[in-house]
């Protein structure tokens, strides 16, 4: 972003973004509503497998949909108490 | 036979209601007889838009509670022979609509000799919205070029695919059609706005029209007439286009080009 672009008024072509992100939602939401909405159950399952070995909070499990290429990824990520 | 259309988006403010009543008129000018039905019960709107609202005595929900016939409640348009309104109600609750109740309307309809009937449906995807798709035989879908539009549109096909009747019954599955509204060649062209090839790649359904976007809209909502009266605008060549297409003509796509003004243009403005 430059004083230039400022004054000459450049536009942001931003149709792409929302094109690629209709494309994502749209495929994810037509394979049925069984989608990411498993996410929370899962959640709850590994907090309690965890909980067997590591004392956590369940706010500590982050469980994220992400899509890599062609794959979907379910991404998780436990945050482990801190060792004093 | 009666055809069931109906006019839907998910999405509220897109336009179905400017659609519904700019379909249902043009339907009508080419000589077919058409009804057009508000089912946004306690939001009615439509009234407004056909300009008839002082002259609604009787609703859509006094006739399926059988306190009105359907000769009461239906209202003559004043710019159109062969178009008759059936307006919602302002009172009563969105449950007032019944399957069999909706059913019963629509066959009365089919008997007094309509060739179409157009469904304006209310936003959303709640009991309104799934009792204007329940029976329909095509269904415009109206979406802005926008993302939550986009979406919403997706979702209310797959309402379509698995609650109407044609699909329950595993029938012809129900006619679709993509009508882009509120469209901006210049924003298109520029890349800050999805194109309607972009809209339509997502949603895969063919392309009814695309209305562009225009304060002719607003001038003939102000005075309660549709926009397809609004002569020589570029809307109602669209809407115009877009009827001659429903009825299986060939129009080649007008008003989604963008040419750039030449300077002289420019600077003198105009529009």
């Amino acid at each position: 972003m430059s004083w230039l672009s400022h004054i000459f008024g450049e536009k942001k072509a931003t149709a792409s973004v929302a094109k690629e992100r209709l494309q994502l939602i749209i495929a994810r939401e037509r394979v049925g509503l069984s989608g990411p909405d498993f996410l929370p159950d899962l959640q709850k399952d590994l907090v309690a497998v965890i909980s067997k070995y590591v004392k956590i909070n369940p706010e500590d499990i982050k469980v994220g949909l992400e899509k890599q290429g062609n794959f979907e990824v379910i991404e998780v990520n436990i945050v482990l108490p801190e060792i004093r | 036979m009666a055809t069931i259309i109906t006019i839907t988006s998910g999405k509220g403010g897109v336009g179905k209601t400017t659609t519904s009543a700019s379909i249902a008129s043009g339907l009508a000018l080419r000589g077919l007889k058409t009804a057009v039905i508000d089912f946004d019960v306690g939001l009615r709107n439509l009234d407004l838009i056909m300009g008839c609202e002082r002259r609604v005595v009787y609703d859509f929900v006094n006739v399926i509670q059988g306190d009105a016939n359907l000769h009461q409640a239906l209202i003559k348009d004043k710019h159109a022979d062969n178009l008759f309104v059936l307006p919602a109600s302002q009172t009563r609750d969105k449950d007032a609509l019944t399957e069999e109740g909706v059913e019963k309307v629509l066959k009365d309809l089919e008997h007094q000799g309509f060739d179409y009937i157009v469904c304006d449906s209310p936003a959303g995807i709640e009991h309104g919205a799934v009792m204007a798709l329940t029976f329909a035989d095509e269904a415009i879908v109206v979406t802005n070029p926008e993302v939550s539009s986009v979406r919403d549109s997706d979702r209310i096909l797959g309402i379509i695919q698995s609650k109407s009747r044609r699909a329950i019954e595993g029938r012809e599955p129900v006619k679709e059609h993509l009508l882009v509204t509120r469209y901006s060649p210049k924003r298109a062209h520029e890349g800050e706005m999805l194109t309607y090839t972009d809209i339509q790649e997502l949603l895969r359904i063919p392309l009814l029209g695309v209305i562009p976007e225009s304060e002719a809209v607003l001038h003939a909502s102000n005075q309660g007439i549709p926009a397809i009266h609004q002569k020589d605008t570029p809307v109602a060549d669209a809407y115009l286009d877009a009827i001659g297409r429903f009825l299986g003509e060939t129009h080649p796509l007008r008003f989604v080009d963008y040419d750039k003004p030449g300077l002289l243009k420019r600077l003198f403005g105009g529009k």
